[in-house]
């Protein structure tokens, strides 16, 4: 039963340290660019948000497949081909959760205006440097609650799981498709255990979520 | 330093700035203008913060902006302080200094500790901007500006979000400011009180245009301003106090050839020092008043008459034998038809009221 729960902690750690680093670079750009095309950007990373699950993960099944370019391009990078994987569920993973760590990540950039920019660049802080040391500390609440929702969200992501990654003990077989599994065998206590186990998670991190930011706004 | 040279023209917003005109590369310059009328743009394309398509920027021996060249924001040494200080929030006091502290040219600069004490910070370094008063984010936000050592300090209305508590708390800083930097400062208002007590040299601005550039004293009195129509219209003057006497305290002042008294010991003999005479606190007589209680009566020569309205007008006088003593007479209409004065007379002014622009020793 532990197998499960650390392989979707090792997943979610995984996702959400890359959603970190892609998400928020993406997120500044589309709090700060002027092109005309950028929401069109917005829509394709908020798509996840409406998109079922099952149709997400039946395209990255096909984009990401043996016959596809991509899927070809994978192969001679990781040496096996992603679906049933893995590596195959971080990309589905990373794709899935985007728009919960860029939102409030873009939120955050665009709350804090031009102004404190302004006064960076002022004291000669470079572009590069203004956004390290003034834009990111600024934006920590929103931050954090992106990595938050990014690691949750994952963690209890069911249906691309099952789309791409399919239900390989100790590869792919996360948390949620354990429950699934267990109920469908009539395992109820382990079914019990783990769902119990998941609300009490959840809700932990959620409190956890509000109170540090909270705290983040005030203190300082 | 030599010159700053400044040429902006050119669609910002939908706003049309046509501006050009030459400041001192030292002293306290004015960029005086109504809401509305561009000062700001004027101020942020200085900075490097807005750009616009034909600029030629010269400070110095830096050229910042020209056809070819743009030197972005973060590259200029301006120390520029927002109208709402704008210090960093994720910051404390202390850590706001260092930013700038950290980011300017190595062996440049003010010291940290002197800065500190300059406005009065010692007692703040370890405040969260959001725990300051208005004037206190205000002088840190000075602070933080003269710490990145800049050769020229911009200041948009430093007093304009302030009340008058923290104003009065702020305006001795800044003619400290004044007296120790070796910089040109050039500072945004739409105050004349603020004008005459910090200023040496003034832009007006109007409409995105540029109405008159020059020494202060100048400009104020410049009888085809607009801000000679204002009901507050006063001349400003400055004169050597030339003797004190001791028994009525009264104060004499070398208006150059002319002589002002002033009720009490306002310095040291040799001082400079700036006068304020209201126009509407003068008046003309033709012969020379014996029997008055005013004792400022000088001789004086009509130099121009400007109408304002139906109503009231305005005389300029010259006075004592320097071009500098330039008197503003705000009359009526019917005295003007009543007495007939003409361009080039000879007449009397009587000063009702002098005031003293309140301002540290008079260097310049």
């Amino acid at each position: 039963m532990i197998e499960p729960i650390l392989l979707t902690l090792k997943l979610a750690g995984l996702t959400t340290l890359i959603l970190m680093i892609l998400g928020t670079p993406l997120a500044w750009w589309l709090a700060r660019s002027q092109a005309w095309w950028k929401e069109a950007i917005g829509a394709i990373v908020a798509l996840p948000l409406v998109l079922p699950p099952t149709v997400l993960g039946f395209y990255l099944l096909i984009a990401l497949g043996p016959n596809s370019p991509l899927g070809q391009l994978a192969i001679s990078i990781f040496g096996h081909s992603l679906p049933f994987s893995f590596t195959g569920l971080v990309i589905g993973s990373v794709i899935y959760s985007l728009p919960f760590v860029v939102q409030p990540v873009r939120n955050a950039f665009e709350a804090m205006g031009h102004k404190p920019l302004e006064a960076a660049a002022t004291l000669r802080a470079s572009p590069l440097d203004s956004f390290f040391n003034v834009a990111l500390p600024l934006a920590r609440p929103g931050l954090l609650t992106g990595a938050v929702l990014g690691f949750a969200h994952t963690v209890g992501e069911f249906g691309v799981v099952l789309m791409i990654g399919g239900n390989i003990p100790g590869k792919t077989k996360v948390l949620s498709i354990a429950i699934y599994d267990h109920v469908e065998s009539l395992e109820w206590t382990q079914a019990h255990i783990l769902s119990a186990g998941m609300l009490v998670f959840s809700f932990c991190v959620i409190l956890i979520m509000m109170v540090s930011e909270k705290r983040m706004r005030k203190g300082r | 330093m030599s010159n700053i040279s400044v040429r902006f023209s050119g669609k910002l917003d939908e706003f049309d700035l046509d501006v050009a005109f030459d400041i001192p590369g030292q002293g306290v310059t004015a960029l005086f203008g109504q809401s509305g009328c561009g000062k700001t743009t004027v101020l942020r394309c200085l900075a490097g913060l807005d750009r616009v398509e034909n600029g030629y920027l010269c400070i110095g021996n830096h050229i910042w902006q020209d056809e070819r060249t743009f030197v972005p924001a973060h590259k200029r040494a301006v120390g520029y302080v927002f109208q709402d200080a704008n210090l960093f929030d994720h910051l404390s006091v202390k850590g706001n200094l260092q930013f700038a502290l950290k980011r300017r040219n190595k062996g440049t600069g003010a010291n940290f500790d002197d800065v500190v004490n300059l406005l009065g910070l010692s007692g703040l370094l370890d405040r969260h901007p959001d725990n300051l008063s208005g004037g206190e984010r205000q002088r840190v936000a000075i602070a933080r500006a003269l710490l990145s050592a800049p050769e020229i300090l911009l200041m948009d209305e430093p007093l304009s979000a302030l009340d008058r508590f923290s104003k009065d708390e702020i305006i001795p800083y800044l003619e400290k400011l004044s007296d120790v930097l070796s910089i040109p400062v050039v500072f945004i208002t739409h105050d004349t009180d603020e004008v005459e007590r910090l200023a040496d040299h003034m832009v007006l601005m109007e409409k995105g245009r540029i109405r008159a550039n020059g020494p202060l004293l100048d400009v104020l009195s410049d009888p085809t301003l607009f801000i000679a129509k204002s009901a507050k219209t006063a001349s400003v003057l400055e004169g050597c106090i030339s003797a004190f006497d001791q028994e009525d305290q009264l104060s004499t002042l070398d208006m150059g050839g002319a002589d002002l008294f002033v009720p009490g010991h306002v310095g040291q003999v040799g001082d400079v020092r700036r006068l304020r005479i209201a126009a509407t606190d003068v008046s003309l007589a033709v012969d020379k008043p014996s029997q008055t209680t005013i004792l400022n009566v000088l001789e004086a020569r009509i130099n121009d008459i400007h109408v304002i309205d139906g109503a009231r007008v305005n005389i300029v006088l010259s006075i004592g034998d320097r071009s500098q003593g330039r008197l503003i007479a705000r009359i009526t209409m019917r005295s003007l038809k009543l007495f007939d004065f003409q361009v080039g007379q000879s007449v009397y002014a009587q000063v009702k009221g002098v005031s003293m622009v309140e301002r540290r020793k008079g260097k310049r």
